[in-house]
């Protein structure tokens, strides 16, 4: 690896990892929100969307986030008040927690850790206590009907998420996220080197269960049985308002930009391009200047990722909190295990 | 009510008895939910108490009365010609329809007949209205269920037809554009050219809602064998309309009763479907939707020229005696029982709306069914507060 130019003292490493990292989660939860819950959604129904805050409504999401801040932050009368108010905050802690481990260039990352991809599953579901937490402690019996799905959906998608992944670490032989990238992008499909190997191609299975389970995680159609605003009212949300409602609101999209993040690092072939273009071999060789193109590839990602998340948000109704449960026992796991079994042993063979 | 002694309730019975063994040790609690009298999914202000056994409706009923307007104590008040404007708020998204069995009823009365192209034109105008209705619980249907385009495109599509209202009317919702005798006017012109056009778009709308959610297998698994309603049940509850020819039972007062309209001049098919279950109540409006674009046009067709007023006298005074007359509207059997004693006003008049008596089958639909099938059970037996509440 390069050393930088100038040296930086750890402390100011620390807060530039922390700006980054804000960065990370923020930038992209923006984003999302503007153009496609705005936009997109507005286009794909045959509206226009904000059109007054600034050109085209593109600061609609600031004077909305203004609205939020002025509100009043209520707690129910009968409500766990510390918990209550704690909830949120956990939701958006397991984002942040997610992020440091998604490398976004050859040096661009947060921490190099080397089972990336356990932390990020194991922190990902920290998420879960949050909502359980909003959902019981808001003294609502719809939040806490909608508390209960969450915790009941996010546990079962959970295990197809764990076993998709597990593909990928069987063909990439390491679970830190920065050798996955590598691998995939020093990789060959039987001897072509043309586009590398994302492992998209290889592990489609694996990646289209990553993302129903990432759907289903973020609770968003046609998984958002927890939340179902025509009948539980928000679910776990229903008694939040103000940036309560805020923090809950941006760690949703937050935490399918970062999601989004991780398949991309996955299945995508990450922050890279194929290495053979530009005859670099390996990690070393990578020209400095992927610490600036990388993190511009991995948003362009993010971004087609996010599209096909909220196009099938904005298109389906919702699964029932049975039949989903039986859709991640009955189909997606058996698939994942079978295709478990099936990258090992071409893994072994070849 | 009697007790009805069918397969829902004795599974229900049974799954007690079972849960009553568990739960000596489990000690489990039930809940009771108060779904409304504000909540998205009743549409206004119905409210519906469920007691729960986890997410399993054990008893649930609906409390109506939230929104009851007195129309009809205030239609006492009134004299003919102004009781329109009153009862074309009762179902509010078909207004139209909503005048024409009490304009009926009071011809009857009267013993006059409104002239050809006066009934033509009610029937189009009736059909339209039937349209606008529809297609709205059509978008509203994915909503119940988290699909959230398709109320827009149902929204964007309805415009049309309620330009064609306003067009002929001059009022969007509420039109006020029956009178005893005939209609306030004759319609536009180049208003019927615009129809046609919007009726083969209505057409399109419906191909688009039928890929887009009756194609969708979440939509099926959701609305499949949920709430089913057997045919014998549906008649002792009284469910008219749709909700009643979802059940297998071919029932359609435009066809089976003979009116001043012109219904009977022109060729429709009857959509029934024998499961009985929400996707059939859906599906069966969707054909309706259909079918009342080709009525729509056939009767453009055929249109006589004339008068759209009969002679009727000054100053309206029905003569003594009683009248009902009721119509197949877009929520079902919508009647009037008017009771006249030769004043300028009704003496009494009883509505019958379809949505009041669509809801009572609830309590017993409900029962066994899980939270979220609630909300696809009550959308599909589509009411509408109004006609409810009155």
């Amino acid at each position: 690896m390069y050393s930088l130019a100038i040296e930086i003292p750890y402390w100011g490493q620390s807060l530039l990892r922390v700006l980054g990292g804000l960065v990370a989660v923020l930038l992209p939860a923006g984003t999302i929100v503007y153009v496609f819950l705005f936009k997109m959604m507005s286009f794909m129904q045959s509206r226009l969307g904000p059109m007054e805050a600034g050109p085209y409504g593109s600061l609609q999401l600031i004077a909305e986030v203004g609205k939020w801040l002025q509100k009043e932050d209520i707690a129910p009368e009968k409500a766990d008040v510390r918990i209550f108010k704690m909830a949120p905050i956990i939701v958006l802690l397991s984002t942040f927690l997610l992020v440091v481990v998604v490398p976004f260039g050859p040096d661009a990352y947060f921490t190099d850790f080397s089972v990336g991809i356990f932390y990020a599953l194991a922190v990902g579901s920290v998420s879960v206590i949050g909502i359980l937490v909003a959902g019981w402690a808001s003294a609502n019996k719809y939040s806490l009907l909608g508390g209960l799905r969450a915790a009941g959906q996010l546990i079962a998608y959970e295990l197809p998420m764990v076993l998709a992944v597990v593909g990928v670490v069987i063909q990439a032989g390491s679970m830190n996220l920065q050798d996955i990238v590598v691998a995939q992008n020093t990789g060959q499909i039987f001897g072509w080197g043309g586009l590398g190997n994302p492992y998209v191609i290889t592990q489609f299975v694996g990646f289209v269960i990553f993302m129903i389970a990432v759907q289903a995680e973020l609770t968003q159609a046609p998984f958002d049985m927890p939340i179902a605003e025509s009948e539980l009212v928000s679910g776990y949300m229903t008694e939040y308002s103000g940036f309560r409602f805020l923090m809950f609101f941006i760690g949703e999209f937050a935490t399918a930009g970062v999601f989004a993040f991780i398949a991309s690092v996955l299945f995508l072939g990450g922050w890279g391009v194929p290495f053979g273009w530009f005859g670099w071999e390996s990690l070393d060789q990578v020209s400095n200047w992927m610490n600036i193109g990388g993190p511009l590839i991995m948003f362009t990602k993010m971004m087609v990722l996010t599209f096909i998340i909220m196009w099938v948000r904005f298109s389906y109704p919702r699964f029932r909190e049975d039949q989903l449960q039986r859709f991640a026992w009955k189909v997606l796991i058996p698939v994942s295990l079978a295709n478990i079994v099936v990258t090992a042993i071409l893994k072994v063979a070849f | 009510m009697t007790v009805l002694s069918d397969r829902q309730q004795l599974s229900y019975i049974a799954a007690q008895a079972a849960d009553a063994r568990l739960n000596v040790e489990l000690e489990t609690e039930g809940m009771t939910l108060n779904i409304g009298p504000q909540h998205p999914a009743t549409h206004g202000t119905l409210r519906i108490i469920a007691r729960l056994d986890g997410e399993q409706v054990v008893w649930a009923e609906p409390g109506c009365g939230y929104m009851h307007r007195g129309y009809e104590k205030l239609t006492e008040v009134r004299t003919f010609p102004q009781v329109t404007s009153l009862i074309n708020r009762i179902d509010w998204l078909g207004s139209f329809a909503n005048e024409v069995p009490f304009i009926l009823a009071a011809e009857q009365l009267m013993e006059i007949e409104a002239p050809p192209r006066a009934q033509w034109i009610r029937t189009i105008l009736f059909e339209l209205s039937r349209i606008a209705n529809v297609s709205l619980f059509l978008g509203d249907l994915g909503v119940q269920m988290g699909a959230i385009t398709p109320v827009f495109l149902a929204f964007r599509d309805r415009e049309y037809v309620l330009n064609l209202i306003e067009g002929a009317t001059g009022g969007r919702f509420h039109p006020n554009f029956d009178r005893i005798g005939g209609l306030k006017e004759d319609l536009p012109a180049g208003w019927v050219a615009e129809t046609r056009q919007v009726m083969r778009k209505m057409r399109q709308f419906c191909d688009e809602i039928e890929d887009l959610l009756f194609g969708n297998e979440i939509f099926q698994s959701r609305m499949r064998g949920i709430g089913v309603i057997p045919a014998d049940v549906a008649r002792q509850y009284g469910l008219t309309g749709a909700n009643l020819r979802a059940s297998g039972v071919d029932w359609d007062l435009r066809r089976d009763q003979s009116l001043p309209m012109a219904w009977d001049k022109v060729d429709f098919k009857v959509w029934t479907h024998p499961d009985g279950d929400s996707f059939a109540r859906c599906w069966v409006r969707l054909q309706e939707t259909r079918e009342a674009t080709k009525i729509v046009e056939q009767l453009l067709d055929t249109m006589p020229a004339g008068p759209v007023m009969a002679k009727v006298p000054r100053i309206i005074k029905v003569p003594e005696g009683e009248a009902w007359v009721s119509t197949e509207n877009p929520l079902g059997e919508m009647g009037y029982y008017v009771v006249s004693k030769g004043d300028l006003g009704p003496f009494r008049v009883k509505i019958r709306s379809a949505s009041f008596n669509n809801i009572s089958v609830v309590p017993w639909v409900l029962k066994g069914v899980y939270v979220p099938d609630i909300i696809t059970i009550l959308a599909s037996l589509y009411f509408i507060l109004g006609d409810i509440d009155r």
